[in-house]
């Protein structure tokens, strides 16, 4: 893997003294999907925008594709693709006009074959000639989008992409940014959404108060923090857990018909065959069985309240 | 040098005036037109000329001055504040661009803009007085250069401004008293001598005086003395733009 996007100790203070990065070090492979998840003013904005050009840091250096972000800043700003977590467009505009001119501030000629293919990708051929204010929110978006893609970037920056949208349109925006990432381009996101970070993220990292708590691959997040528990559905409900199944620390649910039993992945034993064969002991016969495992959500929580998950 | 971006800035400002087309044509039209009524045949015929010139044909270099002037600088204002009002100018912050590129699309746009009010004008003031040009190299030349450096200063408003009325404050509490007071519609030969004095420390005397030299020769200030006050000026704004820029004043945080 090449590294596409490199930060190191990326600080960067206001004049009031507030730190919104206090030393953020982060690489990032050229062609994953990296999200950052934290709660509001953990700083992830202020990454991006440091990044991109539009907040000039404190200390710290960023490359992108080798190029520093200042000393380089042209070949750095090529490479790059920002869409911005709010609705910024000029609303007299058309939609073609407004990509086209995107294109040419980042360099680049007016290739009319080239705007209709990102127009064509983002399902805005049809509305080209319309005024922006004319476009709905959800079409808004798509042309910050397309904005972005029209220098052909290798690196997007998506800042909250779906922030305020419905269910459809986030579906849409997972299949953009999979379609994206299928054509070699390296995305970072940022999000509230853990379940968005889930379904298309390879690696995740947690921000909070300036600092990068953690970054890691999706899948060994969550398998090395997450509790998993299983749940024993029994046959016949039972009014309460008999004596010889108090060691396991179970929770009798609702209705008494299943017990809950939770372990850590990690550990040497996960006492799975001692339970289910104390179970069978007690008289109790099984009805099912089911394994659940603890959300990024509840890891990202426990993270950032700062007890371990 | 990003010439594809400037050149993307200088048309999306030139698409904005083409939409807006009545505004930006037809109201300096109709206000000059007003104007020459006004002061030209209704209350100029009572006026006796001003050194050899009728006093419409003397107001007219002053009028252009003062729409090319304010549009200049409502123009490179608004360019530039409007991306801060509506948010898009994390755009032109994340481009490859540098500074003097932005200003060049925006304030090459402005210019353009009241250049082109400036030549219709003149344009308007034909039907109305008899107009000679004696040095139409300076005037060319002042007009330019009268464009481009309000321009600079419109610029330089539109990222000072936080708000829309702080954008109409300085051409309405600052420009326009300038302007009026500053030989428009008068020589200042006519005013009392302790007024001349005063006068000449308010720079459109200068601008106006030059500009009405290259029409009718004649001159409140020593012709070399006015391109010297622009160049000062426009030298004033430039750097004032460099320092925004270097410091990310109001724009960068």
């Amino acid at each position: 893997m090449t590294t596409i996007l490199s930060i190191r100790d990326l600080r960067k203070s206001y004049a009031d003294g507030f730190e919104a990065l206090k030393g953020v070090s982060l690489d990032i492979e050229q062609g994953e999907i990296l999200a950052l998840l934290g709660p509001n003013g953990a700083g992830k904005t202020t990454l991006i925008s440091t990044v991109c050009g539009i907040t000039t840091p404190t200390s710290g250096t960023v490359t992108v594709g080798g190029h520093d972000i200042q000393t380089e800043f042209r070949a750095a700003r090529r490479m790059i693709g920002l869409v911005p977590q709010e609705i910024a467009l000029e609303p007299f505009e058309k939609v073609w006009n407004t990509v086209r001119f995107s294109r040419g501030l980042f360099g680049y000629g007016s290739d009319n074959a080239r705007i209709e293919e990102i127009l064509r990708k983002l399902s805005l051929w049809d509305k080209r000639k319309n005024a922006i204010k004319e476009l709905s929110g959800g079409m808004k978006r798509r042309v910050l989008i397309a904005k972005a893609l029209a220098h052909e970037p290798r690196v997007l920056f998506l800042d909250e992409p779906t922030a305020g949208v419905d269910v459809e349109l986030r579906k849409d925006m997972w299949e953009i940014v999979a379609e994206l990432k299928q054509a070699g381009v390296t995305i970072i996101l940022t999000t509230h959404y853990i379940e968005e970070a889930e379904a298309i993220a390879d690696r995740v990292g947690v921000i909070d108060k300036g600092e990068l708590r953690l970054v890691q691959d999706k899948n060994t997040l969550m398998a090395q923090m997450g509790k998993k528990q299983i749940e024993v559905m029994l046959a016949d409900p039972i009014q309460a857990i008999p004596d010889s199944l108090v060691v396991h620390n179970l929770t009798l649910n609702g209705n008494g018909d299943s017990l809950v039993y939770t372990y850590d992945t990690h550990a040497d034993r996960t006492g799975i065959t001692t339970l289910l064969n104390d179970v069978a002991q007690a008289g109790l016969v099984l009805r099912d069985v089911q394994t659940r495992q603890s959300s990024l959500e509840e890891i990202f929580v426990n993270l950032v309240s700062g007890e371990p998950a | 040098m990003n010439w594809s971006a400037i050149a993307a800035i200088y048309r999306f400002e030139m698409a904005r005036f083409f939409r807006t087309l009545a505004q930006s044509f037809l109201s300096p039209v109709l206000s000059t037109s007003l104007y020459f009524v006004v002061f030209g045949t209704a209350i100029g015929s009572r006026i006796q000329e001003v050194e050899g010139v009728s006093y419409g044909a003397f107001i007219v270099p002053g009028l252009i001055m003062l729409s090319v002037v304010m549009l200049a600088i409502s123009n490179a204002s608004f360019g530039i504040y409007f991306p801060k009002f509506l948010g898009t100018i994390y755009e032109l912050l994340s481009a490859p661009v540098n500074f003097i590129e932005i200003v060049i699309g925006y304030v090459g746009a402005a210019a353009t803009k009241s250049l082109f009010v400036g030549l219709v004008i003149l344009v308007t003031a034909t039907f109305f007085v008899d107009i000679r040009i004696e040095h139409p190299f300076a005037m060319a030349a002042f007009l330019i250069l009268s464009c481009l450096s309000f321009s600079l200063l419109g610029f330089i408003v539109g990222i000072w401004a936080s708000n829309f009325e702080q954008i109409s404050l300085v051409p309405q509490l600052v420009v326009t008293p300038l302007i009026f007071l500053g030989g428009t519609f008068y020589s200042i030969s006519m005013l009392p001598p302790v007024w001349q004095t005063i006068t000449l420390f308010n720079p459109v005397v200068y601008l106006i005086s030059g500009f009405r030299w290259s029409f009718y020769g004649l001159a409140d200030v020593p012709i070399g003395f006015s391109l010297l006050a622009i160049l000062v000026f426009t030298g004033t704004c430039l750097a004032v733009i460099g320092w925004i820029f270097k410091t990310g004043w109001r724009i960068r945080s």
